[in-house]
């Protein structure tokens, strides 16, 4: 089928680009929108790296055809920074606690945290464990990305009282 | 690792989508709802439909309705919207309890009921608390809107009973009404979130003897399709809930596992009787609060 022609709104911004629609949420966000910090890995829905915010809600963009993003609200892991480019308190938290090693999986650990901690700012353990339980670390560094979750809750918190 | 080309169909109504698929003639037109697996199965090549009809947009396929003795949800409904439903928490509890195992928060926020349901893997959570609480299932085409139970959609793995021209619009779930009604629900995988080796629900009545009024038990991964475990339930009945060990004796005549990477039959046998003999043990505690 020819291309089709979409408008997505990409991290506050309406873009429109032209995609057959074969192409994957994830591919689209890469490659015609070059935001390469969403990350591609096992293009069927088992590693968590391309994670995204759809309409507010953590999904997998390799899971997504782009044509259904249209009109939709997205945001990637270069959104989750603030307006000025200073990274964001979860971001910091990660360095803080070097939850990264290769960083494949960044992108879909942040987008996942952000997404918990939107919800359920005081989660325990567990609670983290399962929201990052659909993302691979291939360098197994858990220990450290459940750290920067809990720090980033910790410092939220103590900003509030 | 790249779907193959389609066409792309963003259907407004129902009307269209049921148009769509009846003039599909040669072609293979498949809907798209949450994708959740038909994605990866496109991306792996093993499905390569021509056409896909998204039905994110039909108006009317996501509510969940409290029909006083079923509840009745629409086919598009997320996963993620009935694990965070009060309704479905209160009047549906073992399909609360299903739900949370079913892939992952990123999965659940776009994967439907529908979808888990007409794709019919045979270790899905929902088509297996569903089948427990003898669902039925409301298929649509063109010329027809017809009724049919969730026991015998089932053909085999991967294999449901839905004709190429007909849409999942709704699934209805008796609602038990009763005071002593306890729920259980067990599965092992590798991870959570992982698809199930073997899945097991369980929802149970209690009489106010302490015998038990009915059961309805279902087991999945023990078979190319979900298994509602008749046998079981009968030999529940009547029988006093601190007694129950007899009442699985007979399991291993109802379920045809198979062995594959993931476990071998006598494996899956196993652990489907210690997983339903725990799922009926918390249905039953559940039962007595």
């Amino acid at each position: 089928m020819s291309e089709m022609e979409i408008t997505l709104n990409v991290n506050g911004r309406n873009r429109t680009v032209s995609v057959p629609p074969r192409m994957t949420l994830v591919d689209c966000l890469r490659d015609m929108l070059r935001l390469t910090g969403t990350h591609v890995g096992c293009e069927h829905g088992i590693c968590g790296a391309c994670s995204v915010m759809f309409d507010g809600e953590p999904v997998r963009s390799c899971l997504m055809f782009a044509v259904q993003a249209e009109g939709h609200k997205i945001t990637t892991v270069e959104g989750l920074a603030d307006d000025d480019g200073k990274i964001s308190d979860l971001q910091d938290s990660f360095w803080e606690c070097h939850a990264m090693q290769c960083g494949y999986c960044t992108p879909g650990m942040l987008v996942a945290s952000q997404a918990l901690l939107a919800e359920n700012p005081n989660p325990d353990d567990n609670e983290i464990r399962e929201a990052i339980s659909g993302n691979l670390c291939r360098c197994t560094g858990y220990q450290q990305i459940v750290e920067a979750v809990k720090m980033t809750a910790q410092r939220r918190r103590a900003v509030r009282s | 690792m790249k779907a193959a080309a389609f066409d792309y169909v963003r259907a407004a109504d129902l009307d269209e989508v049921c148009r769509l698929l009846a003039e599909a003639g040669d072609e293979e037109r498949k809907i798209i709802a949450g994708g959740q697996t038909l994605v990866p199965l496109m991306a792996m090549r093993m499905a390569r439909p021509d056409m896909l009809i998204d039905i994110n947009d039909v108006p009317g396929l996501s509510e969940i309705e409290d029909r006083g003795d079923q509840i009745a949800i629409g086919g598009c409904t997320r996963q993620r919207a009935v694990e965070r439903s009060d309704l479905i928490s209160g009047r549906l509890p073992l399909l609360a309890k299903a739900v949370r195992n079913v892939g992952h928060i990123q999965t659940r926020n776009r994967g439907t009921v529908g979808g888990s349901i007409v794709h019919g893997d045979p270790s899905a959570e929902i088509p297996l608390a569903a089948l427990a609480l003898e669902a039925t299932v409301v298929l649509r085409s063109a010329s027809a809107e017809t009724e049919i139970p969730l026991d015998g959609f089932f053909e085999a793995a991967m294999v449901t009973n839905i004709e190429p021209e007909q849409i999942l619009t709704e699934i209805r779930i008796p609602v038990w009404q009763g005071h002593a009604i306890g729920t259980g629900f067990h599965e092992t995988a590798s991870r959570q979130g992982d698809f199930a080796i073997v899945a097991a629900a369980a929802q149970v009545e209690l009489a106010g003897d302490g015998t038990i009024a009915r059961a309805a038990v279902s087991a999945g991964g023990v078979a190319p399709s979900p298994v509602k475990l008749r046998g079981v339930e009968a030999a529940l009945a009547g029988r006093q809930a601190d007694d129950l060990d007899a009442a699985f004796e007979g399991l291993g005549d109802e379920i045809d596992p198979d062995t594959d990477v993931h476990a071998t039959a006598a494996y899956r046998s196993r652990v489907a009787k210690k997983l339903v003999a725990r799922a009926v043990a918390d249905a039953v505690a559940e039962a007595k609060r």
